[in-house]
């Protein structure tokens, strides 16, 4: 899998702040790559950097192997953190306007308005002015316009923002739907159960730095504790839990098991196999849980965050 | 790509639909013209006002002179006492009392002329009194030391200077007059145009700003291209307006003027009375002739080439600092600071304008300010009628549109880094900075 985006040290500095530093990503074609990092940490500099709307102080970015060109505007749709149309323009036209900017010719971009339109049940909101709509219908409006185009990058911030569930949902299977038609979409969100549904791979932006990047499973390994969940049942509880703590690092445990009579969070070390722990409960006593804990991309943005 | 076609069309099209701008196209010449008729109706009113005014002449040499108008009316008592007088016209609601006391000498006379009134008298009144006055004792004083006052009356003499340049081009007041008319016009319009839809620019990019469409926009087409697209659009939306108001305003004139039958040229401007003064020593028919002469000696190709290209060249020059006051701030209330100095060459412009090239055209003030970029515009077009030498306008245009590039490139780097700044208001200090971006 070739990387359709390619950001090479990229650094941008205004004035004395130094907004990016250095920073390199790889966004896979065909991956849905989520841009994490705590407030001002330099996201939207960069997204405005792939967006050519700031030009970067050092460093490349390519697109499709080639070097941003004014031409690559068609190819990316981007939906800002910091959204809005014209608020007295009327839906149809604001919509028409924006996709003819994008390179789109006005006959085209009615079709596919129309398309949209109709998928989203909201094709009698065309002659009305968006500050008739309410925030959620606007940002509606927002998203069809961001991906009317069709373009190979799609860049969200925050697109959940606003919506209610079952229009986040709506956008969510959208933005999957876009992905397995071909899109690459780049996701920046402080969001972080989005993350874990959406995203194959991440990178984190913290104080202009990029501090982690790669396959989310992979991270997730890197992170792991060698923890196991465990739930077991027994006649002599204490016997067990003494037994295991003697071969065993054990931490206090919380879950939900049917059968709760012992709940224990166990650590094995680096060479041990969960095998071997395994078969040692099941001569101790009955298994009902046995479950490896993954670390959350929320525990590893936290952890991330603090460590640097 | 080229967006700018499509920048214009929508910025164009939004100016146009607006609500406030079709109900300020069209209420605008109305509101102006009924101003206009009001302000005449009272004007008129305030004259139609009947006055009686008592005389009271004890050298009975004077009484003469004041003969009855429409208006006033002269109530020339005799054989009274002052303070008599003084009860009379108490009572019957005289607008006042002209005393004249005998005295020996005529020199005496003038200086012991009294009115009495109940409340300070109107300028005009007094000064009419004055002058009337003034010419019998002047006749009277003549007479007394044996001068032939026909004599003087047939010794005084009109003078006209027939000016000519050394290319033997004729001219005459009346030209001067309606080069005064032709720039002052053009200076004017210029002037008004900037401010108003300079405004209306900076309007419309603290817009996009609030409603945070910006950044939409700005992945999609450069920076400049949108700040170039809204001047352009703003401005052909500017002079749809114009055009608008003119015709209308035109139509208005006729239909107004027709119906209440006023008079406009009773409303006389400072200028129209010199025109009149010119008038005076020719006949109509002469006047009307010298008047299409004097046009036809203006140069008119070169007015309004030099119109064209001063009047887009300074639109262009402010609008762009216009948006970038717009881009540099979050609501129209933080962009006072910014407006003074702005505000500041233009009003300038137009006061050296007004001053100093009506008074000698082709002054160094004049000359030196029609090359400096910022007022070059109002003070070139107001000098041009009395003809520039064209090395002077090409080097002035040249500046112009050399500064322009410049306010375009500063303005399009504080627009690009400030559309997409929010929250706070920046100083002057900061947006240096922001030109290093």
């Amino acid at each position: 899998m070739s990387d359709l985006l390619v950001a090479n040290s990229v650094s941008k500095r205004f004035g004395d702040f130094t907004a990016l530093n250095k920073v390199s990503i790889s966004v896979p074609n065909g991956s849905i790559f989520g841009l994490l990092g705590p407030n001002g940490a330099g996201k939207t500099t960069l997204i405005r950097i792939i967006n050519q709307i700031t030009m970067p102080d050092e460093g490349k970015v390519l697109l499709d192997g080639h070097a941003l060109k004014p031409e690559h505007i068609r190819d990316i749709g981007y939906l800002p953190e910091e959204r809005g149309l014209y608020k007295s323009m009327k839906v149809g036209e604001q919509a028409l306007y924006l996709a003819q900017l994008k390179g789109l010719s006005k006959s085209e971009a009615k079709s596919r308005l129309k398309y949209w339109f109709d998928k989203l049940e909201i094709g009698d909101w065309w002659n009305k002015k968006i500050q008739e709509l309410s925030k959620g219908q606007a940002q509606k409006i927002q998203f069809v316009v961001t991906v009317l185009h069709r373009p190979k990058l799609l860049i969200f911030d925050e697109p959940f923002s606003g919506f209610d569930p079952i229009n986040a949902n709506l956008i969510k299977d959208e933005i999957l739907q876009l992905r397995d038609e071909g899109a690459t979409v780049i996701f920046s969100t402080h969001r972080m159960e989005s993350v874990e549904e959406l995203c194959d791979h991440i990178a984190l932006i913290h104080k202009s730095k990029k501090v982690l990047d790669g396959k989310l499973n992979d991270i997730k390994r890197q992170y792991k504790t060698n923890t196991f969940e465990i739930g077991l049942q027994s006649n002599n509880k204490d016997e067990v839990i003494k037994a295991i703590r003697e071969k065993f690092e054990v931490l206090p445990a919380t879950f939900k098991n049917l059968y709760d009579d012992i709940k224990l969070n166990v650590k094995i070390e680096e060479n041990v196999s969960p095998n071997d722990l395994l078969s040692f409960l099941t001569s101790k006593a009955e298994v009902h849980h046995f479950v490896e804990v993954l670390p959350s991309a929320n525990d590893i943005f936290i952890q991330t965050v603090k460590n640097n | 790509m080229n967006h700018l076609p499509l920048i214009i069309k929508r910025e164009y099209l939004t100016k146009v639909r607006n609500k406030s701008f079709i109900v300020m196209t069209f209420l605008s010449p109305m509101i102006m013209i009924a101003l206009v008729a009001v302000v005449a109706y009272l004007s008129q009113l305030n004259n139609n006002k009947e006055r009686t005014i008592a005389i009271l002449d004890e050298t009975e040499m004077l009484s003469s002179v004041f003969e009855n108008t429409e208006n006033t009316t002269y109530n020339i008592l005799e054989a009274t006492e002052l303070k008599d007088a003084l009860e009379l016209i108490k009572d019957d609601e005289s607008y006042g009392l002209l005393y004249i006391a005998n005295t020996d000498s005529i020199a005496e006379i003038a200086q012991n002329i009294k009115f009495f009134s109940e409340e300070s008298p109107s300028l005009t009144v007094i000064s009419g009194l004055e002058r009337k006055l003034e010419r019998r004792l002047t006749d009277l004083k003549l007479e007394q030391d044996g001068v032939d006052i026909e004599q003087i009356r047939a010794s005084k003499t009109n003078i006209d200077i027939a000016q000519e340049s050394f290319d033997g081009q004729k001219s005459s007041k009346i030209d001067n007059l309606l080069k005064l008319a032709f720039g002052g016009i053009a200076g004017y319009l210029l002037f008004m145009f900037i401010i108003i839809y300079g405004n209306m620019i900076m309007r419309s990019v603290i817009e996009e700003k609030t409603s945070r469409i910006i950044e939409v926009i700005i992945s999609s087409v450069k920076p400049i291209q949108l700040m170039m697209g809204k001047i352009i659009g703003t401005s052909l939306a500017g002079v749809t307006q114009f055009a608008i108001w003119v015709v209308l305003g035109g139509l208005m004139f006729v239909i107004v003027s027709s119906i209440f039958g006023i008079d406009m040229a009773q409303m006389q401007t400072p200028q129209q009375e010199m025109m009149n003064q010119a008038m005076q020593s020719q006949g109509t028919q002469a006047m009307a002739e010298n008047i299409i002469i004097s046009i036809n000696n203006l140069p008119i190709t070169n007015l309004i080439v030099a119109f064209m290209f001063f009047f887009i060249g300074g639109y262009l020059l402010y609008s762009s600092l216009y948006a970038a006051i717009g881009a540099a701030v979050d609501n129209e209330t933080d962009t006072q600071q910014f407006m003074l100095p702005i505000l500041m060459p233009l009003i300038l412009a137009v006061y050296v304008g007004v001053f100093t090239v009506i008074e000698d055209p082709h002054g160094t003030v004049s000359t030196v300010f029609s090359f400096i970029p910022f007022t070059s515009p109002v003070v070139m077009l107001m000098r041009i009628p009395f003809g520039v030498p064209m090395w002077q306008q090409i080097l002035s245009l040249l500046l112009l549109i050399g500064t322009f590039m410049l306010a375009v490139w500063f303005a399009a780097k504080i627009y690009r880094v400030g559309i997409l700044m929010y929250g706070k208001k920046p100083s002057y200090k900061e947006l240096f900075k922001w030109l290093k971006y």
